[in-house]
C-alpha cells in the first residue's frame, strides 16, 4: 500500500486574521497564488516552510504578511529588500521573498531595488503593481501613466512613469518577469519558477486598485502571453519585448506577460560566504 | 609632573604624514613608552596641512600637549604653524629643500630623487634623522619599517638608512631616556570597537564610508576571515542598516558604523528596532556638524541626538568609551546586552577615539558571548510573547514549528497586526518594562568610574575621550574625576554616591550646548560650571588645565 504523506493545502497557509481589502481587489488573485505556490513547492520539496520568509513593505499588498502563516518580516515602507538581503546573507538557506507595491518598491526604496538586481542576490521580488498608492486613498505612483488625476495631482501627474522592467534589466537582475493578478494559474507558475531561479528574481504583477485606479478593462483587452519561443538570455530581445509598453494608458499597445529574461550569474550571497 | 616628550610631524596631505607619525609612536612605544598620537588633517587628498603630534611618557597618557620638544618639517608651513608650540630648547628637524629654519636639516628632496624613490619616501628619511638623533640603533628603525610597511619595503629601508648614517653625526644631540616597560599594541579606538564586537561574538558588520567610522570597515573587511564574519558596504546608510536588522531577525549578531549625519538616515529603522524589537549595535563616530560640518575634525555632540532619535517611544542603551581598553569592553558588551534585551544599543564615539593611537594591552579583555532568552519549542511560538520582564524568547526563521513574524506595525504577540486599544497599552507598557529590566542589569556592570582624587570637593565631569584630558588635569589639581561610560539609562544610582561631597560640579565636553551637562541636571543634580569646546579639536591637558584653574 502506497504511503502518501500529509499534503499541505494551500488553505493551510491562512492565519485568523481577518481581511480587510476591499471587494475586487487584485491582491486576492495575488494571495490565492502565492498562497498555492508555496504549498505546491512544500509538497513538491523544493522548499521547506519553516526556510520561506516573506519580507512585506507597507501599503495594501502588505497585509499579505498577516494572511500568511509562514515567517514574515513586515518591513517600513520602502525597506523591504535591504532586511530580505540581510537575512538571505545571513542565511542563505532560507527562500526570501519580497512583497512590494509600486510605491515602495519604485518611489520611497527604489535604491535597495536597483542594488539588490546589480548584486543578483538569491531572493524573489514580487511587486504588487496596482500604479496608485491605495492605502493613502488615491495618488500618484512611480509607474502611473502621465496626467494621472490623483489627490496629490488634481490637474494631471506631470512626468512619465518609469519602466521597472526595464530598470531591472540595466541593473543586473537575472530573472524579469510581468504577470497579472486576474489571472492566477499563470501567475502561481511564474511565482514558483521565479522562487526556484537561483539569482535575483523580479516578478511584477499587474494588480488592479479596484477603489481607485480600475484597470481591469484596459488590461483584459491589451494583455497577452509571451510565447516560449526566443533565447531568454538575450538582453537585447529581452529589452524589445520590455518595452513594448511603456506603462501609459493612451498609447495602443500591447501588453506581453511572461518571463522576459533568465540567465544566472554568480549571486552575492554565495560568493560572500565567509 | 609627568616625564614626557611630544613629537609634531607635519607636511601636505600626500607626504606620508600619518605614516611616519605612527611609526614614531612605534619607536617610542619600543622604547618602553605610553603613547598617544594626535592626529590632525582636513578633507583632502593632497596638499593643505596634516601633522601628528606623538606624545610619550612612562604613565598611560589618553591626550595630547600644545607644548613640543621636537618639530619635524617636511614643508615651510609646518615650521610657520607649529613654531609657536616650541618649548625652550625644542628642536626642530627638516628637509632643507623645502624648509629654511634653525636645527637640523638634510636635502631629503634630493636625497629621495638620487634613490630613485617618489618624493613621499622623504618621510622615511625623516624618520631616520630623527632615530639617529634621539640615540637610538638603526635596527629598531628597520624593523619598524619591515613590520609596518609592506610595499616597496627595502626601498623605505634604504633613504631612512641614508638619512640615518648622516644625522649620526648629530647622535644623542636630543637623547631621550628609555624605560623597562613592555612595548604595548597600538591601536586606534576604530580598531579597538572591532575588537571589542568581535569579542561579544559578532557576525556581520555592515557600513557606507563616513568619516571618522570608515577604517573599522575597512579593518573589518581586511580580517574578515581572521575574525569570521561577514562585512557588507552597502549602497547608503538606510540600506546599511535594513540589511543589518535582517540579519539580526535571521539570529545573527550584526552591527553598523556611521557618523551623525548617516545615523541621521538610520533613524527610521532605529525605530523599527524599538517597534519590532530587534537587536542592532550602532557605533556613532561624531564630528562637528551640523550637516557636513568639519568631517575630519572631533565633537561630541550627538548626545541628545542619539537619545532622542526615532519616532515612537522605546527603550535603548546608550553607552560611550572614553579610551580604546574601554571601546573593547563595551562594544562586546554591546552586543550581548542588545541580544539579551532585543534593543538598539548606541556607542557614542568620536573622531578624537576613533582615529588617534592609543598604547593598549587588548588581551586583559576576554571573549565573552552570552546566550540570549530562546523559545523552549513549547506550544506555538509567539514572537511577541508577554512576559514578566518584557522579554519576549527568540525563535529564528528556519526553526521547525516556529512562524517567526516581525512587524513594524503595532501587533498580537503572534506578531499579526492590531490597532485595538487594549493591545497597544499592553505592548506599550512590555517596551517600558524592558527599560526596567534594563536598569537592573546594568546595576551590575561599571557604567561610571572616577578617577583622581575621590575625596575632592571638586568634581569633574565628563564622558567620551574628553575624558583623557580631564584625568591629567584632575591629577595636576588633586580633583575627583567623574566619568560617564552609560548615558542611557543615566546612572544616577551611581551618580548619587560618586558625587557625595562635591560643593562643585564642572562638566567638561566638546560642545555648545553642554548636551550632558543638561542630562545631568535634568535628573536633579546640580552643575556648578561648564567647560566647552567647539572649534572641532579635543582639550589639551594645559589648555583644559588653565580654564579650571580660573573656576577654582
Amino acid at each position: 500500500m502506497e504511503v502518501v504523506k500529509n499534503k499541505l493545502m494551500a488553505t493551510d497557509l491562512n492565519t485568523t486574521c481577518p481581511n480587510t481589502w476591499c471587494p475586487g481587489c487584485g491582491n486576492f488573485g495575488i494571495e490565492i497564488a502565492v498562497k498555492k505556490a508555496f504549498s505546491e513547492l512544500i509538497n513538491e520539496e523544493k522548499v521547506k516552510k519553516e526556510n520561506l520568509v516573506v519580507v512585506a513593505d507597507i501599503g495594501c499588498h502588505g497585509k499579505i504578511a498577516d494572511y500568511l502563516n509562514v515567517n514574515s518580516f513586515y518591513s517600513l515602507h520602502g525597506r523591504s529588500v535591504a532586511p530580505a538581503t540581510g537575512i538571505k546573507l545571513a542565511r542563505p538557506e532560507l527562500s526570501v521573498i519580497v512583497m512590494a507595491g509600486d510605491g515602495g518598491a519604485y518611489g520611497e526604496g527604489i535604491e535597495h531595488l536597483i542594488f539588490a538586481a546589480k548584486r543578483n542576490i538569491n531572493i524573489t521580488v514580487i511587486i504588487h503593481d496596482n500604479r496608485v498608492y491605495g492605502l493613502t486613498a488615491g495618488q500618484v505612483s512611480p509607474t502611473s501613466p502621465q496626467n494621472f488625476k490623483g489627490n496629490s495631482t488634481p490637474d494631471g501627474s506631470l512626468d512619465q512613469p518609469i519602466n521597472p522592467l526595464e530598470l531591472m534589466l540595466i541593473s543586473g537582475a537575472t530573472f524579469i518577469a510581468r504577470a497579472f493578478s486576474g489571472d492566477a494559474e499563470s501567475l502561481r507558475e511564474t511565482i514558483k519558477k521565479a522562487i526556484m531561479h537561483k539569482g535575483f528574481s523580479f516578478v511584477e504583477v499587474l494588480q488592479p486598485c479596484f477603489t481607485f485606479f480600475n484597470t481591469y478593462d484596459y488590461y483584459r483587452k491589451n494583455i497577452y502571453s509571451l510565447e516560449n519561443n526566443f533565447d531568454l538570455t538575450d538582453k537585447l530581445i529581452a529589452q524589445k519585448k520590455i518595452q513594448e509598453w511603456d506603462y501609459s494608458d493612451t498609447t495602443v499597445s500591447k501588453i506581453p506577460l511572461g518571463i522576459f529574461y533568465q540567465t544566472e550569474r554568480p549571486t552575492f550571497d554565495e560568493l560572500s560566504q565567509v | 609632573m609627568l616625564k614626557e616628550y611630544s613629537i609634531l610631524i607635519g607636511g601636505k596631505a600626500g607626504d606620508g604624514i600619518r605614516q611616519t607619525g605612527d611609526n614614531i609612536g612605534d619607536l617610542l612605544n619600543e622604547l618602553g613608552y605610553y603613547i598617544f598620537v594626535y592626529k590632525d588633517y582636513p578633507s583632502v587628498i593632497r596638499g593643505g596641512h596634516n601633522f601628528s603630534i606623538i606624545r610619550g611618557a612612562f604613565e598611560k597618557i589618553l591626550a595630547h600637549e600644545d607644548e613640543i620638544d621636537i618639530l619635524v618639517a617636511l614643508d615651510q608651513n609646518t615650521v610657520t604653524q607649529h613654531k609657536k608650540r616650541l618649548k625652550k630648547d625644542a628642536l626642530i628637524i627638516f628637509d632643507s629643500n623645502t624648509v629654511k629654519a634653525e636645527g637640523i636639516g638634510f636635502d631629503l628632496t634630493e636625497m629621495a630623487k638620487k634613490l630613485n624613490l617618489p618624493p613621499i619616501a622623504r618621510n622615511m628619511g625623516i624618520f631616520g634623522i630623527l632615530s639617529a638623533v634621539i640615540g637610538v640603533d638603526f635596527s629598531l628603525v628597520e624593523k619598524i619599517i619591515r613590520n609596518s610597511l609592506h610595499k616597496k619595503t627595502e626601498e623605505n629601508i634604504s633613504i631612512a638608512r641614508e638619512a640615518y648614517e648622516l644625522a649620526k653625526v648629530y647622535e644623542k644631540k636630543y637623547e631621550i631616556p628609555r624605560s623597562n616597560n613592555l612595548p604595548k599594541q597600538l591601536m586606534t579606538g576604530n580598531e579597538a570597537l572591532a575588537l571589542g564586537a568581535v569579542k561579544g561574538g559578532l557576525e556581520m558588520y555592515v557600513a557606507y564610508p563616513m568619516t571618522p567610522t570608515t577604517t573599522i570597515l575597512n579593518y573589518l573587511a581586511k580580517n574578515h576571515k581572521k575574525f569570521n564574519l561577514q562585512v557588507i558596504h552597502a549602497e547608503n546608510e538606510i540600506g546599511v542598516i535594513g540589511i543589518a536588522e535582517g540579519a539580526a531577525y535571521a539570529g545573527k549578531r550584526a552591527m553598523v558604523g556611521t557618523s551623525g549625519g548617516g545615523f541621521a538616515l538610520m533613524v527610521e529603522h532605529l525605530s523599527l528596532a524599538g517597534q519590532a524589537e530587534i537587536p542592532i549595535v550602532i557605533i556613532l563616530g561624531q564630528r562637528p556638524g551640523p550637516a557636513t560640518g568639519l568631517p575630519t575634525y572631533t565633537g561630541q555632540s550627538e548626545l541628545l541626538f542619539a537619545l532622542y532619535a526615532g519616532h515612537g517611544e522605546f527603550p535603548r542603551i546608550l553607552v560611550a568609551p572614553g579610551d580604546t581598553e574601554e571601546a573593547i569592553e563595551l562594544t562586546r558588551d554591546a552586543q550581548n546586552l542588545a541580544w539579551q534585551f532585543q534593543i538598539p544599543v548606541i556607542i557614542l564615539a568620536d573622531k578624537h577615539l576613533c582615529e588617534n593611537t592609543f598604547s593598549t594591552e587588548p588581551d586583559k579583555i576576554l571573549i565573552d558571548i552570552k546566550e540570549a532568552k530562546l523559545w523552549n519549542k513549547e506550544g506555538d511560538y509567539k514572537r511577541y510573547l508577554l512576559t514578566d520582564d518584557g522579554i519576549s524568547p527568540l525563535a529564528f526563521p528556519g526553526q521547525p514549528d516556529a512562524v517567526v513574524k516581525l512587524n513594524s506595525y503595532e501587533h498580537e504577540e503572534n506578531g499579526i497586526t492590531t490597532e485595538l486599544a487594549e493591545l497597544t497599552i499592553k505592548n506599550v507598557e512590555k517596551r517600558m518594562k524592558k527599560a526596567s529590566a534594563i536598569e537592573t542589569e546594568l546595576k551590575k556592570h561599571l557604567t561610571v568610574k572616577v578617577y583622581g582624587n575621590p575625596d575632592s570637593e571638586i568634581v569633574l565631569l565628563t564622558w567620551g575621550s574628553t575624558k583623557g584630558s580631564v584625568v591629567e588635569v584632575a591629577a595636576r589639581l588633586d580633583c575627583r574625576v567623574v566619568q560617564l561610560l552609560y548615558l542611557n539609562p543615566l546612572p544616577v544610582w551611581e551618580l548619587l554616591e560618586k558625587f557625595k561631597g562635591a560643593k562643585k560640579i564642572i562638566s567638561i565636553e566638546c560642545n555648545a550646548t553642554g548636551q550632558l551637562c543638561s542630562l545631568i541636571a535634568a535628573a536633579g543634580f546640580k552643575i556648578d560650571a561648564k567647560v566647552l569646546k567647539y572649534d572641532g579639536r579635543p582639550f589639551t591637558v594645559k589648555e583644559l588645565e588653565d580654564k579650571i584653574k580660573k573656576l577654582l
